[in-house]
């Protein structure tokens, strides 16, 4: 029984970090820039796309198609930052969701026609399919490569905006754009390698969740109840919101589908209005 | 006569023209009510291509008349949208046919429309019992979901299994399969350990695979649809060893869905599923049917059994055509169907006298490397299946 429990508690805690990954450019742009791109599945299909095309056609290893899907994610979001999102960067919030959901069909039917719909494969290395065995447990190669890949990303981030230079212009932006332009810092450039940041960790989600999620076309619309879910129940102030909003919700689903299979996708919503409720501002609070 | 009443009478004759019989030269038109884009955009695809590679073979003129395709988009599943296609089809372009449904709430919701207008619709995939019954002028060719999972129950009882545990996922055509296979399965003496729905949503499978390892079952039986779902599965059960527990997987056919089977990769090797067409079937008919389709599609599609079942819809309209003299009389059409025998790339398939619904071999096979590439290898066949879910 204990041993169950540590098994279902090392799979929701997989689970939570893949959704952790699958939110986490979602948690910088909107909560370091306060902008809604509900675009961000679509740059993390990009990512997907980027690394099976690198590996299936070019074959580039894994960790090398993983790269270059974060400098693809990266350069498109500089791209289209500068051409696109800076105009609606001080629209309503409305026009922003607009903006951005547009954007996400036209992605879906690009990638639709250049691609196909079809799913594409993806071909882990070997060391990274199969399971280990740790005490009595069976954990999942790739899940525990999840799992620090989410450690190294958060710890970096952190670091990133509360530690360097770069993350207090950031900050400073945020928090009065006109104060800190006076202050002789270049909201717009800040503003546009966060927004690439953002892209790119989006794209670097991608290619790692299409082992477990898969990939196809419609891939930034089915999965954007997830990573909504995660940044609306975590806030995203900090990336602590969303990394323990990802892990509890990861823990509560797999448990729920473990032991009550009959209600078993209902209890990861369950968990979200209780959250929402308990904490409407996110669990560590949001920027209002 | 005023201008007015005038004007009426000639709006009157207009439409009495628009609304008189075709005449032998006109073209013979097909409704193609089908999912071109959104996340079915594969099945319209296949459809299409199915239908185009009957007409390379089989030329594009049946009894002196044309055949004509027009194409329709219902976007997915939109029973709104594909019955007001039907109609526009129906009153606006005049077709002889409809033809084409992906998904059973698009052919439910034009049935009435086909019993209205007398006219035969052709269903090419969607798979629930109950759309046949519908409506007298619909035949179809392509399959059930208790017409496949039957036959896997009674395989599975056949090579030593005894108990099974099932997992589908949570919708109609899914909970078709497990009542089909578990009514069968206790039938022949077997043992339904217990079961799960599987939300549709729903990227992660791991508690559901543990739970199945836990309980220890002789084999589980799966209903998917194709796709990332069928992926995620074999990889979990992989990756949990279930095979190294004893474990076998079983499943409909659905989720070596032909057209995505590469892209699922060596974990579904040694899988064994129940369907009625493979890509690999051996024959003469299934040889000409890869080609023709290869050709038509530039080798950019992989063709299933839903461009196998378009293929065959188109036979059974070519066929209906030549005995009736090229006449599109609703109830000629139907009477040339009913009980008619393709020779399918699947095998000889025929049209029910009395269901109108498909009779055909469902094949047991089983998932291994060919020449590289993976393929459905049958190995094992029930022949002459009706559709359980209307006995």
């Amino acid at each position: 029984m204990l041993i169950h429990l540590a098994g279902i508690l090392f799979d929701g805690i997989a689970y939570g970090a893949l959704l952790f990954l699958i939110s986490i450019g979602l948690a910088i742009t909107l909560g370091l820039m306060n902008f809604i791109n509900l675009a961000h599945g679509a740059f993390a299909m990009l990512g997907g796309y980027v690394a099976v095309i690198a590996m299936s056609r070019a074959g580039v290893p894994f960790f090398a198609a993983l790269a270059i899907a974060f400098a693809a994610g990266a350069l498109a979001g500089a791209v289209l930052e500068r051409l696109l999102y800076r105009r609606v960067y001080r629209r309503s919030h409305l026009d922003q969701v607009l903006f951005t959901i547009g954007l996400t069909f036209m992605a879906i039917a690009t990638a639709s026609y250049v691609f196909g719909p079809e799913q594409q494969p993806v071909h882990l290395p070997h060391y990274l399919t199969g399971q280990l065995h740790v005490a009595g447990v069976d954990l999942g190669a790739y899940r525990l490569f999840l799992i620090a890949v989410v450690a190294v990303i958060a710890v970096a981030i952190t670091w990133l905006v509360e530690h360097t230079r770069f993350g207090a212009q950031l900050r400073a932006a945020v928090d009065h754009r006109v104060a800190a332009e006076g202050l002789g810092v270049d909201v717009g450039r800040v503003f546009g390698v966060t927004f690439a940041l953002g892209s790119a960790l989006a794209a670097l989600g991608g290619g790692l969740a299409i082992d477990v999620l898969g990939l196809d076309p419609t891939f930034p619309l089915k999965y954007m109840v997830y990573f909504l879910l995660v940044v609306a129940v975590g806030g995203a102030r900090n990336m602590k919101g969303p990394l323990v909003a990802a892990l509890l919700l990861g823990v509560v689903d797999v448990a729920g589908k473990y032991y009550v299979p009959q209600v078993g996708s209902f209890v990861i919503y369950v968990m979200m209005v209780a959250l929402l409720m308990l904490f409407p501002n996110g669990l560590f609070g949001r920027r209002a | 006569m005023n201008v007015k009443s005038w004007s009426r009478g000639l709006l009157v004759a207009a439409a009495c023209a628009i609304a008189a019989p075709a005449s032998a030269a006109d073209p013979i038109k097909l409704g193609l009510v089908g999912e071109f884009s959104g996340p079915f955009a594969e099945y319209g695809q296949q459809m299409l291509t199915g239908m185009k590679a009957y007409m390379k073979l089989h030329g594009d003129t049946v009894a002196g008349r044309k055949i004509e395709i027009i194409q329709k988009d219902t976007t997915g599943p939109a029973p709104d949208v594909a019955k007001r296609l039907a109609q526009e089809l129906v009153s606006r372009d005049n077709v002889d046919f409809l033809v084409g449904f992906g998904l059973t709430p698009n052919a439910m919701a034009v049935a009435p429309v086909a019993t209205e207008a007398k006219k035969p619709m052709v269903i090419m995939n969607a798979a629930t019992s109950i759309i046949t019954t519908k409506s007298p002028y619909i035949v179809r060719v392509s399959m059930t979901l208790p017409q496949v999972a039957t036959p896997m129950a009674q395989w599975a009882a056949k090579n030593g299994i005894k108990r099974v545990y099932t997992a589908v996922s949570d919708y109609g055509p899914g909970l078709d399969a497990e009542a089909a296979f578990s009514k069968a399965f206790k039938a022949a003496g077997g043992e339904i350990v217990d079961s799960v729905h599987i939300p549709l949503k729903n990227p992660e499978f791991a508690p559901y695979i543990q739970r199945i390892k836990d309980a220890k079952p002789q084999a589980v039986f799966l209903f998917l649809p194709a796709g990332e779902q069928g992926i995620a599965f074999m990889k979990a059960f992989k990756e949990r060893g279930l095979a190294e527990a004893g474990i076998r997987l079983i499943a409909t056919g659905d989720i070596t869905d032909d057209a995505v089977l590469q892209s699922m990769g060596d974990s579904v090797l040694g899988l064994v599923t129940s369907f009625h067409y493979s890509a690999a079937h051996d024959s003469p008919e299934n040889r000409a049917f890869l080609r023709a389709y290869a050709e038509v599609s530039d080798g950019k599609l992989s063709p299933n059994f839903m461009a196998a079942a378009a293929y065959d819809g188109m036979d059974a309209i070519y066929t209906a055509l030549k005995a009736t003299g090229g006449s599109t009389d609703g109830d000629k059409v139907l009477a040339a169907m009913k009980g008619m025998k393709i020779e399918s790339p699947r095998g000889v398939i025929e049209i029910d006298p009395e269901t109108r619904d498909v009779v055909q071999t469902i094949y047991i096979r089983e998932v291994k490397k060919v020449d590289g590439k993976l393929a459905n290898v049958e190995f094992d066949k029930y022949p002459n299946q009706k559709d359980p879910g209307k006995m």
